[in-house]
Formats: structure tokens, C-alpha cells, sequence
């Protein structure tokens, strides 16, 4: 690196840290006591000392002083990917399943909470997933399936009595079939304007439940609902409950991804790429967007029920747009279109929160700024899709 | 039996006569090509052909079935596959997944299929990856299969966009100038291939401003202007026609 693009970095170091600190300071500086510098100062003067030490390391880093450090690090990090490489998939993906299984016997009643929720987060994720990320139809009122399957489950044991194992794929079916009532009149439109449109269904469904007093009981949701039960063995504990969600999200995993790669996959994926071009090529367009929305809401279903059944309550206040948001955001941040991506997404967005608890205060903060490194770095997400066969990158 | 038959079309964007009483056919086995100069009208009556607009009158029929009215995917299925003029592939996936997809409606599996992934489904999936690689073969495209789209090279993707309309068990082929941008060398070997294309007894409808590759290898001309058919005739007999002539150099 040149001495004169050296001095151009620090100079857009020094103006990013001018621009925080106009930023920061009606923030921490105006309080009901009038206007105060020394707080201010006091937390900017952290940033930029942290900011001008990372950009002193880039910078040695970059003029290659640090190489004898990089070296063994960067040969432990060919050699695990070479073992990677090397392992068949099954293999890893065997590992990945028995440490999901004995996962429970290992952790306390705290740990199985976070692995439940990381769960019912991966089947909303992948369901969102097949609607965003292969049909590439942005819906920002999900959510909405999530709660139709879990009112469903939630009304159908309480008034019928009717077990878990049968309510699980009717709450799916209503699910599937709220989409398709929100994706018949919507899916004439394109992009921006269907954005809009389901959130503006995601909250009409959220809205009948908060008002439709005599069926859903309103703001006050629903109580005592039962947990599953097999054979008079009742799912009483948090850890069985875990077997339960890990069934289904295994279950959502392997149909997303056997969906992916079959014809209807393809299509979906055609309809992303050129949505003329795919009706052209004897694809129906609007039967298999319609198709996409059933399917992402089956999987939302699937994950309400199982969520009324967790919590043993249901509201309305559990399905507000920022849920659907943060599904978004999930998916966004992992990888469109991919199903590792989605689930390293969830967990970024679920597990970490809760790992970094003491830090809560910070956690928007560290949100926004994630989001914003990653849109920089990694714009396709942590783990992009990748399709069959050979990718030009990987040649290069 | 594959015969494409044109009746009097008239469409109308607005006050805009597009194409007044647009009226030929394409028979078993020919190569047609549809000239005209720019804003003749060529493209429109490709989309009126394959759904994408509607005819305001008259009537396109298709081994004596009426197609007109039919979504663009229907008319697909009955055989009719075409190209765009300005390349329209699916960017991001491969060579190979781009021919899959015009395979969708010759295949039926549905969602229940593909998730068990019962024998019905593996076999009709080894059947779409089989055709698809013919296809791509065919157009000479065996080796890049596994590339994606949008990394091939422009006359790569020419020809992906012919293979593509190949994987759909076309009998009637509708090419929008498949030698745009291409150098002299390559629209030999594209005339060498739709050469090879109605060999399979697939009959081809072109829209074509080189005039070489034209005449050529069309068996019969249609020249369009405004939206009006001045002549239609043989590739020799249209070379000497004045209203062509005209059409193209003006007066």
C-alpha cells in the first residue's frame, strides 16, 4: 500500500469518527439539565481510541509486517477446511445430528429454552425462505401464518380436545390456506407494492385476533394450552419438549431442501430470475407463487402449533410486524436461498442475544451495525446458496 | 402434423395499430423468416404468438387447436418454444438448470412427490437431466453445462438461450434474432445448427436482420412494415420485390 492511499484511509477514519460524534452527542449531551460535553466526550473518546488501534493493525497488517503471526493461523484454517472437504456430507451431517440429540442431557433448563426458540426460529426462517429466497416474492406480513397455526392449535384442543399429533398438520393446512387467501388477490403485484400489501395483511390478521373477542378471547389470548401427549406419555419438560421442535425442524429441513431440488424448486427459482422469461418457458406463474405461499405458510403453521403448545398461551402481542422483521432479517443475514445460511442466520439473531445477555443494553446497536458490516462484506449473506454443479467462483 | 397458422391478426396498443391482418403460416418442416425494419412489428406478433400480448382480433391456431387466449405457459405446452432478442436467461442458475426449467411442463410431479421423493419422481427427475443435457449438447454446450448463466461468454449464451427452447420437446421453434452480436464466424455455425434443428423435425420461425443468414437458410420470407405485410415469397423473389426494397431504403 502507497504512502498516499494509506493517508486516504485515515482520512475517511478521521471523517466516520467526526460524523459519530455529531451523531452521538444530541444523544448523550442534551438532557433535561440543559447541554453537557464531558459525557460525550468521555464515550466518544473510547470509540476512537478503539477505532484508531484496529486502524493502526489494518494498516500494519496490509504493509505485510504481521505475516510471521498470520502464517500458522492461516495453515490451521487450510488444513480444517481441508478436512471439511474431505469428510462426506453425511458424515457431518451425522456429528451435527448427534450433538443435536444429546444436546439436552448436557445443558440446564435455560440452554434447552434458547435451542427451542433457535428452532422454532429455523422452520420460520426456512418457510420465509422459500418465498423470499426461491420464489423471490419479499413478504414482510409472515408472521401472520405463524400465528394462524398457532391459534388453530391453541382453539382446536381447547373447544374439540383434539391432540397435538392431529392438530400439528391441520394448523399447517389452515396456514397454507390463509396464504393462499393473502396470496390470490396480492400476487398480481411486483416487488415494492407486494411488500406493502402483506403487511398490511400481516397486521389485519394480527388485528382479528387482538378484536375478534368471542373466538380468540382478544388481548387476553388464550390459556392453558395442553401439551403434547404419545401414548399417556405427556411432554411435560422442557427437554422432551426440545425432541418435539427437533423433530419438526428436521422434518422442515429435509422438505425445503428436497424442494429446492426438484422441479418445482427450479421454478420458484425461475420466477426469481426473469418471472416472463419463466412463464415463457412453461412454467405457471401463478400457480407456483401461489404455491410458494402455501408452502412458506405450512412450515409457519407447523411452528405455531408447536409454539402454542411450548408457551401454553397465545396472544396477539407474539405476532407483531417486528417478528416478521426479525424472520426477515434472519434470513437476509445468513443467505437467501440456502438452508445452512438460514440457520447460521437464527442463530446469530437468537443465540448470541442470549450469550451476550449481561450487554442487552448495546444489543440494537450491535444489530444495526452488524447489518450494516454485513451489507459491506458479505451482501449475499454468512452461507450463500449454491445450486448443482460447478460455481464460477470456486473455479477461480 | 405441425402447422402454425396466423389469421388475420390485427393488435392495438392504444390508438397504435401495431399489426394490421398479419396473416401466413408456418408448414411441417420449414424455415420462415420474418424481416422487416425496425418497429415493423416483428417481436409483436412472437408475443402475440406465444401469449404475451392479446390479438385484438383474428386468430392464431396451432395443429388446429386456436391458441390465442392461451397463457404463454400453455402454449409452451402444446409446443411452441421461442428466444428473446435481448438475451433473458435465468442469470443465476447453470447452463444445465436453465434447460431443467423448460422442462417443467413435461414433467408432473408435485410437491407431495418431490418431498418423499418417490421412484416416480427420480425417475422423471434422471429424464429432465437426460433431455437437458441432449439439448445442451446439441447446441454444442456439453462442457460448460455446469457454469451459470450470466459467467458464460455472449455467444455462449446465444446459443444457451436455442438449447433452452430445445429442452422443452419444441416442434415448432420461434427464434427472435439469434444472431444479434455475433461475428461472421458464429452466425455460420448458427445457420449450420438451425439447419440441424429442422432435421429433428422441428419447424423454425425466425426474425432476423442479417440478411446473409437470412436468405441463407429461410425457405420462405415474410417482410412486415408498420404492422402491415408487404410480401411474402421466396428468399429470391423477395431480394428483387420493389415494396421491400422501398420499405428498407426509403424512396
Amino acid at each position: 500500500m502507497t504512502i498516499r492511499e494509506s493517508k486516504k484511509k485515515w482520512l475517511a477514519c478521521g471523517v466516520g469518527l467526526l460524523w459519530f460524534l455529531i451523531l452521538l452527542w444530541p444523544m448523550l449531551g442534551i438532557t433535561p439539565d440543559g447541554l453537557e460535553f464531558g459525557n460525550t466526550l468521555k464515550v466518544f473518546g473510547y470509540v476512537a481510541v478503539a477505532a484508531l488501534i484496529i486502524m493502526l493493525f489494518y494498516q500494519v497488517q496490509q504493509a505485510g509486517r504481521l505475516e510471521a503471526a498470520e502464517r500458522p493461523l492461516k495453515a490451521v484454517g487450510g488444513a480444517i477446511q481441508a478436512a471439511y472437504e474431505k469428510t462426506p456430507t453425511w458424515m457431518v451431517l451425522a456429528v451435527v445430528f448427534a450433538l443435536a440429540v444429546i444436546y439436552p442431557l448436557l445443558t440446564g433448563r435455560y440452554a434447552h429454552d434458547v435451542a427451542i426458540q433457535v428452532l422454532v426460529y429455523v422452520c420460520l426462517g426456512l418457510g420465509l425462505n422459500i418465498v423470499i429466497g426461491l420464489a423471490g416474492l419479499l413478504d414482510l406480513g409472515y408472521i401472520a401464518f405463524y400465528g394462524v397455526g398457532a391459534y388453530t392449535y391453541a382453539l382446536m384442543s381447547l373447544h374439540f380436545g383434539l391432540s397435538f399429533w392431529l392438530c400439528l398438520p391441520v394448523s399447517a393446512f389452515f396456514a397454507a390456506i390463509a396464504g393462499c387467501i393473502i396470496g390470490y388477490p396480492t400476487l398480481r403485484m411486483r416487488g415494492d407494492y407486494l411488500a406493502i400489501v402483506t403487511l398490511g395483511f400481516g397486521e389485519i390478521v394480527r388485528i382479528i385476533l387482538n378484536n375478534w373477542m368471542a373466538l380468540t378471547n382478544g388481548p387476553n389470548g388464550i390459556l392453558s394450552i395442553p401439551r403434547p401427549e404419545i401414548f399417556g406419555y405427556s411432554f411435560r419438560s422442557l427437554s422432551s419438549m426440545y425432541y418435539v421442535i427437533l423433530g419438526i425442524a428436521i422434518v422442515t429441513i429435509i422438505s425445503v431442501y428436497r424442494l429446492n431440488y426438484s422441479r418445482i424448486g427450479r421454478a420458484w427459482e425461475a420466477i426469481r430470475e426473469d418471472e416472463t422469461a419463466a412463464e415463457l418457458m412453461g412454467v405457471n406463474t401463478f400457480l407456483l407463487k401461489l404455491l410458494a405461499y402455501a408452502m412458506g405458510a405450512t412450515f409457519a403453521g407447523f411452528a405455531g402449533a408447536f409454539f402454542a403448545a411450548r408457551m401454553k398461551f397465545v396472544g396477539p402481542e407474539s405476532f407483531t410486524f417486528l417478528e416478521s422483521a426479525m424472520v426477515l432479517a434472519m434470513v437476509i443475514l445468513g443467505g437467501m436461498g440456502s438452508i445452512p445460511g438460514v440457520i447460521l442466520g437464527v442463530l446469530a439473531l437468537v443465540a448470541l442475544p442470549e450469550v451476550f445477555r449481561e450487554l442487552e443494553l448495546y444489543r440494537m446497536l450491535v444489530f444495526g451495525g452488524v447489518m450494516t458490516l454485513m451489507m459491506l462484506v458479505r451482501p449475499a449473506g454468512i452461507w450463500p446458496a449454491k445450486r448443482v454443479g460447478r460455481r464460477s467462483e470456486e473455479a477461480e | 402434423m405441425a402447422n402454425l397458422i396466423l389469421d388475420d391478426i390485427c393488435v392495438r396498443f392504444g390508438g397504435l395499430q401495431a399489426l394490421t391482418d398479419v396473416a401466413f403460416t408456418v408448414n411441417e418442416g420449414e424455415v420462415v423468416g420474418l424481416i422487416g425494419p425496425n418497429g415493423a412489428g416483428k417481436t409483436t406478433v412472437f408475443n402475440v404468438i406465444t401469449g404475451v400480448y392479446k390479438a385484438s382480433s383474428g386468430k392464431v391456431s396451432y395443429d388446429g387447436t386456436t391458441i390465442t387466449g392461451l397463457r404463454p405457459y400453455q402454449v409452451l405446452s402444446m409446443g411452441v418454444a421461442r428466444t428473446f432478442q435481448n438475451i433473458r436467461l435465468f442469470q443465476n442458475m447453470t447452463a444445465l438448470e436453465n434447460c431443467m426449467v423448460a422442462q417443467h411442463s413435461r414433467s408432473r410431479t408435485g410437491v407431495v412427490g418431490a418431498v418423499l421423493r418417490s421412484p416416480g419422481q427420480r425417475r422423471e427427475e434422471a429424464k429432465i437431466i437426460e433431455e437437458s443435457r441432449r439439448a445442451l449438447e446439441f447446441m454444442g454446450l456439453g462442457k460448460v453445462m455446469d457454469e451459470v448463466a450470466s459467467n458464460l461468454p455472449y455467444g455462449h449464451q446465444r446459443r444457451l438461450e436455442i438449447a433452452r427452447a430445445l429442452a422443452s420437446e419444441p416442434k415448432t421453434i420461434l427464434l427472435d434474432e439469434p444472431a444479434a452480436g455475433l461475428n461472421p464466424a458464429e452466425s455460420m455455425e448458427l445457420m449450420r445448427d438451425i439447419g440441424r434443428i429442422t432435421e429433428l423435425g422441428i419447424n423454425v420461425l425466425m426474425v432476423e436482420h442479417d440478411m446473409k443468414v437470412v436468405m441463407g437458410i429461410c425457405n420462405r420470407i415474410v417482410v412486415l412494415d408498420h404492422g402491415v405485410m408487404i410480401a411474402e415469397g421466396l428468399p429470391e423473389d423477395i431480394q428483387r420485390n420493389p415494396d421491400v426494397i422501398e420499405a428498407y431504403l426509403g424512396q
